[in-house]
């Protein structure tokens, strides 16, 4: 029979990554509001221009859209590595990242739409590939986690949720082509970074948000990995259970099952 | 390696015949019940009569749009000719001797899905009619227009055909179905809708090219849906 062997999703290295993370989003909550200036650029006719405030959302948004793929594409690698070794490690940890980035594609979409009123004078645009894609990629794995919330056989529910992943993988490439030619023409912008348009501070606080982002994924990741160890270790438990009471209906103990 | 080489076009052979079979299967108890044709053909066309309503009765608005509204109500219906299809599947366990029949997966994927995309045609033929006869739509390019029909169909087929046996013997399968198929189906709405268009006149579309996206599209999915079937159908 099975037992719990920890009653807890904390560790020693999640405390530390939950205090980084505390203290990291508390720096950037300083940096974006107090350092970072507001994004105002003044055209050859004098009129100011720019995101102004909005600009701050960025913080927020570009971190929370690359977790999300950062998400999502360790759920295909874990997928992947499932077909190679079929083991529950794999498949919980393809869970675990499917919900993380689930979590951080609806807080892109929220903060993205959010940030593009001001900004596009829109709350959406349906000819943005990025946007669509992200928004398709979001309901591709909601329904990813629909199916796994399913009672089923472990293998049973990792082997469905298998293909889910590399089907829903595959159609973000498909989709992500199909918007780009639907409307070939997109609002994001393209080369901030590349074409250095952006200012120091903002730049030094992006790639700060990039690094508590990413402490954070891993916080969350080590937490919710577990909770899924825990949630099967509770089946096994539950199933345990279940047989014993059945064993004992029928006056049986292990020993005399085992007689021939 | 002789006697190898020999095996392997007699299994094409085979898988074809059983996809044959699966689909004649299919087609005749469609036939026979007439699900299609009493209740998903009546479906689709009060959803055109319905989008009809929803656009005030602007008929410029209606050939405009045809294209976008006739893609919806096929996708709609879709959804129901799957459903029908692994349901049947399901009564009686005949699910359950198909698998213990020893034909290929490959085969009982390849004829469901033809089954259903032969359904679909079908549906698409009698909206096609539907719509040039209430939305005042004009053909432009024939075979256009029967190309991106075809290719489309066997596309959703394909993708409805791998998710219908994902969730196949599921008591939620009602409501998981469109949740799953309809989001991975997006890319077959955008490019049988421009196709459309350029058939329809409607707007400039290159309508050739969207058919090689439609086509990819089910290229992919007729080739992933192939590989994994075995592995659903016997936890299904």
């Amino acid at each position: 029979m099975s037992t719990v062997v920890a009653a807890t999703t904390s560790s020693k290295a999640t405390k530390v990554l939950g205090w980084l993370t505390l203290a990291g989003f508390s720096v950037l909550v300083a940096l974006a509001f107090a350092w970072v200036p507001e994004d105002t650029r003044i055209t050859e006719q004098g009129d100011v221009v720019g995101q102004f405030d909005a600009v701050r959302l960025m913080f927020v948004h570009v971190p929370s859209a690359i977790l999300a793929y950062t998400g999502f594409g360790l759920t295909l690698l874990a997928s992947l590595a499932y077909l190679r070794w079929r083991t529950d490690w794999w498949d919980m940890m393809a869970h675990a990242s499917a919900e993380i980035g689930v979590v951080f594609g609806v807080l892109t979409l929220a903060t993205g739409s959010i940030w593009g009123r001001p900004t596009w004078q829109t709350w959406w645009e349906w000819g943005d590939v990025r946007l669509v894609t992200t928004l398709v990629m979001v309901l591709v794995f909601v329904g990813y986690l629909a199916v796994r919330r399913i009672p089923a056989e472990t293998a049973v529910r990792a082997r469905r949720s298998v293909v889910i992943a590399l089907v829903g993988a595959v159609n973000i490439v498909i989709v992500n082509r199909s918007v780009d030619w639907w409307e070939n023409r997109t609002l994001h912008q393209q080369s901030t970074l590349i074409a250095r348009k952006i200012r120091d501070e903002t730049l030094f606080t992006l790639s700060f948000s990039f690094a508590v982002g990413m402490v954070l994924f891993a916080w969350l990741l080590l937490h919710r990995f577990r909770l899924a160890y825990l949630e099967g270790q509770i089946e096994q438990l539950e199933v345990d259970e279940a047989l014993e009471e059945r064993r004992a209906e029928a006056g049986l103990s292990d020993d005399s099952e085992e007689q021939p | 390696m002789r006697q190898t080489a020999r095996m392997v076009p007699l299994r094409v052979t085979a898988v074809f015949r059983d996809a044959w079979l699966i689909a004649g299967k299919d087609l005749k108890i469609e036939m026979r019940a007439r699900v299609g044709i009493n209740q998903i053909v009546p479906f689709a066309v009060t959803v055109l009569v319905l989008f009809a309503f929803a656009l005030d009765t602007d008929q410029e608005a209606l050939r405009t749009y045809a294209p976008g509204l006739f893609w919806v109500t096929v996708l709609l219906a879709s959804l129901l000719a799957i459903g029908r299809s692994f349901a049947v599947d399901l009564a009686d366990g005949a699910s359950d001797r198909l698998l213990l029949s020893g034909i290929d997966p490959i085969a009982v994927f390849g004829g469901k899905a033809a089954a259903i995309a032969i359904q679909l045609v079908v549906l698409e033929v009698l909206l096609a009619a539907g719509v040039v006869l209430l939305f005042d739509v004009t053909v432009h390019r024939y075979g256009l227009l029967v190309c991106a029909g075809l290719a489309a169909a066997v596309g959703v087929a394909t993708a409805g055909t791998l998710y219908g046996a994902l969730v196949s013997g599921l008591g939620v399968r009602e409501t998981l179905l469109p949740m799953l198929l309809l989001p991975v189906v997006a890319p077959v709405l955008i490019g049988a809708t421009r196709a459309f268009q350029d058939a329809f006149g409607v707007a400039g579309a290159e309508g050739w090219a969207w058919l090689g996206l439609l086509a990819g599209f089910a290229a992919i999915y007729g080739v992933f849906g192939a590989l994994s079937y075995g592995a659903l159908l016997e936890e299904a």
